[in-house]
């Protein structure tokens, strides 16, 4: 065992994160991520865990449909890094393809995954938890929907942003929907954040659809307002985020960056 | 003559301050292969990449098949495919399944009648069923020139397209290409280091340096204006000359 050798190694290391700030940020960003979420939760069960009605419904519930925004969120943004991984993505986009249609195709592939997924999990839950999802009922479907658009215009952005920034960017893709899970209100209530985040999670269409979904599980009722805001959110984001694509295209094909991403 | 099928009018692109093309014209004829040579960095690359609408040019007009590429790139995509060195396939898919993906993308009739026709010519027929990442790179380059014929392209871009295939395969393509010149009056702008090749294979070339045309014609009158031996000698002269 030598020193040099040893070092030598770390160096590599150390080098890569001297010009990435994504990577730096990485070293912060999930610890910090975890510590938010986990925080709130802790505070949101001290102050209400002998109360909740139906304890394994809001958890695992929860779990399930925030695993539907993430995968439809990776279902696009995953499968655009396969195609960079694979340096095909020159010949995809030399090719008729347009940028909307590239897009739609990837929004398939989402669809596709987030059915496999939903799937095995919504059984799984079953056996091991005796948890039934359509508990939720019929309802359970526009909910959804506002989840899989939600992860798409998350999947959107991520590439749009890895299109820009380059390679290094990419563990984007993994990265930014987490950012949105402490002000969704996936396992606690929208009240258990200070202010300056409620007002985050109002803008936020997940915060609707997981409220509204405790919200059926308590009352049986559904709550159609909440269900109209996170469309009504989701739409004007979704718009926004094509734009944005759009918009970036148009810049990296100007800096070349298109043409240095694919090879 | 015919109407040329390419047609660049002072096309130039800045990186930033560096300036990568230089007010390049030139036009490609119907059922010609103009190779396009000039040391690394000469901009050849970067002019491909403007022709297939993958970079903008900062200046300067592109029009393929007499259409104006910004208003027209799907009608034109549909027409024109790309090979190069520097690409590749979806790793996990076979071979079958890659040009398979890229017949619906060219809307290629009949795509399983073509794959098999593409596979034999270029010698890969018995990689159908084997992953891209198994592959040899000389295969890989080969089903990558495979992929850029499966439209059947009016007008062919290539970025030195036999840049790692062995001398015999390299010598194959090369007749190939000339081939699909003269039968289906298949355009091809072509780039290499190799300059033997590109005296073989084109009509006529363009010698880049630092982003401007320096001369252009036949590969003989090049090398004569020169008073080289070959391209080969005219490429070493002017890459050391501006290099001093």
């Amino acid at each position: 065992m030598t020193a040099h050798r040893i070092y030598g190694i770390f160096l590599r290391n150390l080098y890569l994160y001297k010009r990435s700030i994504p990577r730096l940020m990485e070293i912060f960003y999930w610890p910090l991520l975890d510590l938010l979420l986990w925080g709130f939760i802790t505070l949101y069960l001290s102050r209400y865990g002998k109360t909740l009605p139906n304890f394994v419904a809001f958890f695992v519930g929860a779990l399930i449909l925030w695993d539907i925004l993430f995968r439809s969120q990776l279902g696009i943004s995953v499968s655009f890094l396969e195609d960079v991984w694979a340096r095909n993505f020159l010949n995809i986009f030399v090719s008729p393809l347009t940028p909307i249609e590239y897009i739609v195709s990837l929004m398939f592939v989402s669809l596709f995954k987030i059915l496999l997924a939903g799937t095995i999990m919504s059984l799984l839950a079953w056996i091991f938890y005796s948890f039934n999802i359509f508990v939720i009922g019929i309802s359970l479907i526009p909910f959804v929907l506002n989840l899989v658009i939600l992860g798409w215009t998350i999947g959107i952005f991520t590439t749009s942003l890895i299109l820009r920034f380059g390679q290094q960017t990419e563990i984007l893709a993994w990265g930014i929907a987490i950012l949105f899970q402490p002000i969704s209100a996936v396992f606690y209530p929208v009240s258990v954040l200070p202010r300056f985040l409620q007002a985050a999670a109002r803008f936020n269409p997940a915060s609707y659809v997981f409220e509204g979904m405790r919200e059926i599980i308590t009352t049986h009722i559904v709550p159609l307002q909440k269900l109209l805001w996170s469309f009504g959110l989701n739409a004007l984001f979704l718009i926004a985020v094509f734009a944005f694509f759009c918009r970036i295209l148009r810049a990296v094909k100007k800096r070349g960056l298109l043409a240095k991403i694919g090879e | 003559m015919s109407e040329p099928v390419v047609e660049v009018q002072g096309i130039t692109k800045f990186f930033k301050s560096f300036k990568a093309v230089d007010n390049v014209s030139f036009e490609v004829c119907p059922s010609e292969i103009l190779g396009i040579v000039g040391p690394n960095g000469a901009g050849k690359t970067t002019i491909i990449h403007m022709l297939l609408g993958l970079t903008t040019p900062n200046a300067g007009s592109i029009k393929i098949f007499g259409l104006n590429f910004n208003d027209h790139r799907e009608e034109i995509l549909e027409e024109v495919n790309f090979s190069s060195t520097y690409t590749s396939m979806p790793y996990s898919l076979t071979v079958r399944e890659s040009l398979k993906v890229f017949g619906w993308l060219y809307n290629v009739k009949n795509s399983d009648d073509k794959i098999d026709e593409l596979l034999k010519v270029f010698e890969i027929a018995d990689t159908k069923k084997m992953q891209v990442r198994n592959l040899s790179t000389g295969q890989l380059t080969r089903l990558n020139l495979a992929k850029a014929l499966i439209n059947d392209p009016k007008v062919l871009f290539l970025d030195e397209p036999t840049a790692s295939l062995d001398p015999d395969i390299a010598d194959k393509v090369r007749k190939y290409l000339l081939q699909i010149k003269r039968e289906k009056k298949i355009s091809i702008l072509l780039t290499s280091h190799n300059m033997k090749e590109m005296e073989e294979v084109s009509d006529r070339i363009i010698f880049l340096h630092k982003g401007k045309i320096i001369a252009s014609g036949k590969p003989e009158a090049v090398v004569q204006s020169f008073r080289g031996k070959n391209l080969e000698d005219v490429f070493l002269k002017v890459a050391r000359e501006k290099q001093a």
